[in-house]
């Protein structure tokens, strides 16, 4: 399923990202990684004082697909497949490989590799590799 | 103004995804699908985010702290450790499965897919399942 290269869009947006990630890190002095700002409300808990405003940032994460609708009047473009089990399991390996590699798109890919962490860096590639891996064999070998 | 704030930042992050197309799974697919229907847009949504994010960390970081928290919480690790390797793999093969990862399956899930429902509900679950291996692991120590 093609979709269309959107350069300046894609750029823009990454920029609203990049403000966002220096906003709470201003403010809060905390890293916009979502995998670890959803991990720590899940138990098991321990005290943490960030939990409350790591809430309020999903609930604004939540508030954006309704906002952009009532600016734009209509819904933003979004092909979900309809393949309920490989998302589910698509899902799990998501949840449990971002926790156990301390991070995901946002926490290695933006905030790591902009503070320029040889970790972050590696993580990156490595999340890339695999994921390049696994929609070769998603589309080109197990594929239709 | 604190909680204003951080509420913004999320909007923000939500809206940033949105606008580039990334809160779209085929888009993301199609970023690693190189030899089939490639859409190299990704690399131009993390270029845009690093462009901000490079300097404005560099800059809010020459504060002495944040403006709500008495210290940055910065990852002061450098080493690699199977474990980091191991992760990022797992997260890699369910993110190309999928095409979604945290943030963008997040700011989906409004939008109310079946698919995107589904996702959530196992990531959230893989999430709670890795940090109770991790912490029977470190208490056993």
């Amino acid at each position: 399923m093609e979709t269309e290269f959107t350069p300046l869009l894609s750029l823009l947006g990454g920029g609203l990202i990049g403000a966002s990630a220096v906003l709470l890190m201003a403010t809060h002095g905390r890293i916009a990684g979502i995998s670890g700002i959803l991990s720590r409300m899940l138990p098991p808990t321990s005290k943490d004082r960030s939990l409350p405003q790591g809430l309020i940032f999903i609930i604004g994460l939540l508030l954006a697909a309704p906002l952009w609708i009532a600016i734009n009047g209509q819904a933003p473009l979004q092909t979900v497949s309809s393949n309920l089990p490989l998302l589910a399991l698509a899902g799990v390996l998501v949840g449990f490989g971002s926790v156990w590699g301390n991070g995901c798109t946002s926490g290695h890919g933006v905030c790591g590799i902009s503070r320029l962490s040889g970790r972050s860096i590696v993580a990156t590639l490595t999340f890339m590799s695999t994921g390049f891996v696994a929609v070769l064999l998603l589309r080109h070998v197990f594929g239709s | 103004m604190k909680n204003f704030l951080t509420l913004i930042s999320g909007l923000l992050f939500g809206f940033g995804l949105l606008l580039s197309g990334m809160a779209d799974p085929a888009k993301v697919q199609n970023f690693l699908d190189v030899f089939g229907t490639w859409d190299p847009s990704l690399a131009f949504v993390m270029g845009g985010a690093i462009a901000v994010t490079m300097p404005g960390f560099w800059l809010v970081t020459r504060r002495n702290k944040p403006f709500f928290d008495d210290v940055f919480h910065l990852p002061s690790r450098t080493d690699l450790d199977a474990r980091l390797i191991t992760g990022a793999a797992i997260f890699g093969v369910g993110w190309g499965l999928g095409g979604f990862c945290p943030g963008p399956a997040i700011t989906a899930l409004p939008l109310a897919a079946e698919g995107s429902l589904v996702f959530v509900a196992t990531m959230l679950t893989g999430m709670a399942a890795s940090k109770y291996v991790l912490h029977r692991r470190d208490s056993r120590v």
